[in-house]
């Protein structure tokens, strides 16, 4: 097995050394931080700072930051909490409106609700490049805006990499009065973020994303913004979200918050002149392959490019590439382990069988030219040998 | 070589792939998914299709450290294997699901494309043999254990694709030591129940699958002489031999139970008659695969179903149809079903059955 290639950031990228540091520091002592001895008090500052250093990352206050086990657990307190919140206080704001291209852990609880708590689920369109359609949500917004409980689409798509025009969401959203949520798990570290110049309600973070640890993220979610508990208990993070707080685990979050976002200015151009070199290195070398998501770079993700690769399964692609030592994603979610064309490519407009063909490289802040260099050699073939076996799956 | 083995999720071919790893070959895991609807996908009595034989397959493929793969072959298999299933019950023939799908899925659709993807064998927990003559020649050949002996199934590969398949449960004493194996090896489905059931008909209830699927289609029942003696609801329903659930309405005159003799589909009769009647002793196939050129006339003993029992038979080949004369007569041979033939333990090939007789009633 030649050395590993690891292009899949947006699924999990490597720890940064400050945040194992500081993880492995905090896991040898002890105390639970809702203690009221020396041991708890101690955990408590871990936690508090850890707060702290986090909001100011992220342009948040301290006591916008609600700490969950991950970025799935923060979608879901956010479109649960906030449509029970919002249906309390007017029965009749029941529609909510989620991007058509939004992740699985916003869009799953939108479905959910709908399906147990009537819920009227509005699936806002996108254009061709995965970009929300504005003037959709303007129609929808001008005929249903009182009815509206809540609105979520993500800072930036973790399958093609577009940003989201999350200013005129926002603009639009505050005529009717509809508290609006961002995902932006994939969008810290790789974008400017600022929680509170973004005027939004609530955002989604996540630790393991940006060099963090696993099983831990965070809901952000602005003072005063009426959100129904969803997971009940001990009453910790203002009663809205129950469970013991783990200080090693939080504090070795908000280190990695904090280092990625610092070096930010320098990694994000590096890595998307690593991007760019990827996207024309892929083209050259198969020339058929297309670019999904915005052209314009400055429209994307700087970490991220996606393919289609016509005729290829998806599947076969990351096979024949695996066994190359390369390691990618379709970028979209199996069911039941079973390849299915992404929910994001479709609403884009793109066919379920060119659909099928996809494949997403992410880089991250080990990215090299050398792991570039290793894809754009092996693709050609890869993509060769794809083609004879979806070819030969057609009988 | 690069393997392909097919894991399906129960005990056979997760020890198929530890032995293929065990070999030296580099072997990659591959789940077969046939199914798109979930509610199939969560009935996990059938041993394959569920998400937790899914679930089995991927745990066997991580103790084994080898990569796994879902395939989502339910396409081609909805098109291929479940169409020819109710095509065939329609036209009032009897198929064997398990034999189509290796025809047209694992030795097919999953062969192909492993081909293409740079592997020299699928790797599955069928039980039978290879044996590589001296001059190279690939033979197959029933299992060491008679009691799993699979190859009646596999017969319809050919030998094309028995050249890219590998069996290695072929020489394994019994179920049993598979079992232990399994259990040895650290396979946490090494006590997971055999699955009998067709796999794509939930609850193992074929007649409703087929009335779902295929629709009432009401008709008579009668007995070898036209004489109606009960009802239908779908003749496709009705397998020739079959015994329980006529519902005839009075007893045969001769007061002995009644079979199903033929069905009929162009007028939509199913025939009844005795055990006697039954019994047949020369029986016509087409649609032959042979491994190697037969003699246009040979001995050789055949078998009709998956658990029968082989009986002495003398067979005249012409193009790809064959026709065997039995040396003792046979019960319950249908339209449609595998006839394979064999030389001792060596499979000589596979036909389809298309008409069965009693030589005494024909030469009278």
């Amino acid at each position: 097995m030649p050395v590993t290639v690891y292009l899949d950031h947006a699924a999990t990228t490597p720890m940064l050394p400050g945040a194992v540091r500081a993880l492995t520091d905090e896991m040898t002592r002890t105390g639970n931080p809702s203690s009221l001895h020396g041991s708890g008090r101690a955990a408590r500052r871990v936690v508090e700072e850890s707060r702290e250093s986090l909001a100011a990352a992220l342009g948040a206050r301290p006591s916008d930051v609600l700490w969950t086990s991950g970025g799935t657990e923060a979608d879901n307190l956010a479109v649960k909490g906030l449509f029970w919140a919002r249906r309390r206080e007017d029965p009749t704001r029941r529609r909510i409106l989620v991007s058509a291209v939004e992740h699985h852990a916003v869009l799953d609880p939108a479905f959910w609700m709908a399906e147990h708590t009537g819920a009227e689920l509005v699936l806002l369109p996108v254009d061709s490049d995965g970009v929300l359609d504005v003037d959709a949500l303007r129609d929808e917004l001008d005929r249903h805006g009182e009815q509206a409980a809540l609105l979520s689409v993500m800072w930036a798509n973790n399958e093609v990499g577009a940003l989201q025009p999350l200013d005129e969401v926002v603009s639009l959203a505050r005529r009717y009065g509809v508290p609006v949520h961002a995902d932006a798990v994939q969008a810290v570290g790789q974008v400017p973020v600022d929680f509170a110049a973004s005027g939004l309600d609530a955002m989604t973070v996540s630790g393991h994303k940006v060099g963090g640890p696993g099983g831990t993220g965070a809901l952000l979610a602005r003072r005063g913004l009426d959100l129904m508990p969803v997971q009940h208990g001990g009453g910790q993070e203002r009663g809205v979200r129950s469970g013991t707080l783990d200080a090693a685990l939080l504090v070795s979050f908000a280190a990695a918050v904090d280092e990625a976002v610092a070096a930010r200015p320098v990694v994000a151009p590096r890595i998307a002149a690593l991007r760019d070199e990827l996207v024309a290195g892929v083209l050259a070398a198969v020339p058929d392959a297309q670019l999904r998501g915005p052209v314009d770079t400055a429209r994307r993700l700087p970490f991220n490019a996606h393919f289609t690769f016509p005729g290829c399964e998806g599947d076969s692609l990351l096979y024949l590439l695996d066994s190359a030592g390369i390691e990618a994603s379709t970028g979209s979610a199996c069911q039941a382990g079973v390849p299915r064309p992404s929910h994001v490519l479709l609403a884009m407009g793109v066919d379920e069988h060119d659909a099928r063909g996809a494949l997403r490289f992410s880089l991250g802040h080990t990215s090299s030219a050398d792991d570039v260099a290793a894809l754009v050699a092996t693709l050609p073939a890869v993509v060769d040998r794809a083609r004879a076996a979806g070819l030969a799956g057609v009988r | 070589m690069r393997v392909l083995a097919a894991l399906s999720g129960g005990v056979d071919s997760a020890v198929a792939a530890a032995r293929a790893v065990d070999a030296g070959h580099d072997v990659v895991g591959v789940h077969m998914a046939l199914s798109r609807t979930r509610d199939q996908f969560r009935t996990g009595s059938r041993g394959c299709c569920s998400i937790e034989d899914a679930g089995d397959a991927r745990r066997a493929a991580d103790v084994l450290g080898i990569p796994y793969y879902v395939w989502d072959l339910s396409e081609q298999f909805e098109q291929t294997v479940v169409a020819d299933f109710l095509s065939e019950y329609e036209a009032g023939r009897t198929p064997n699901p398990c034999v189509r799908c290796n025809e047209h899925i694992k030795f097919a659709a999953l062969l192909d494309k492993a081909v293409a993807l740079g592997f020299d064998a699928v790797c599955t927990g069928h039980y039978a043999r290879i044996v590589v003559r001296d001059d190279g020649t690939r033979e197959l050949h029933r299992a060491l254990d008679a009691a799993k002996d699979q190859s009646y199934v596999l017969a319809v590969m050919g030998p094309e694709r028995l050249a890219r398949s590998m069996f290695p449960l072929g020489d394994v004493p019994s179920k049993e030591v598979t079992r232990a194996e399994a259990a040895a090896r650290g396979l946490s489905v090494s006590a997971k129940p055999d699955s009998y059931d067709i796999c794509f008909v939930a609850d193992g209830d074929t007649q409703g699958f087929l009335r779902a699927r295929l629709g009432s289609q009401p008709g008579d029942i009668v007995d070898s002489d036209g004489e109606v003696v009960g009802e239908h609801d779908g003749a496709y329903a009705y397998t020739v031999g079959q015994r329980r659930g006529l519902a005839l309405g009075r007893p045969a005159a001769d007061g002995k139970p009644r079979y199903v003799l033929s069905i009929e589909p162009v007028n939509n009769r199913v025939v009844v008659g005795s055990a006697d009647e039954l019994l047949v002793d020369v029986v016509a196939a087409d649609r032959a695969v042979w491994f190697g050129t037969p003699s246009a006339d040979l001995e050789c003993s055949v078998q009709v179903r998956a658990h029968g029992v082989p009986v002495a038979a003398r067979a005249r080949v012409a193009g790809d149809s064959v026709e065997v004369t039995l040396a003792d007569g046979l019960r319950g041979v249908a339209p449609g079903q595998s006839l394979v033939l064999f030389d001792g333990t060596r499979v000589l090939g596979q036909a389809t059955v298309t008409s069965s007789r009693r030589a005494a009633v024909a030469a009278s």
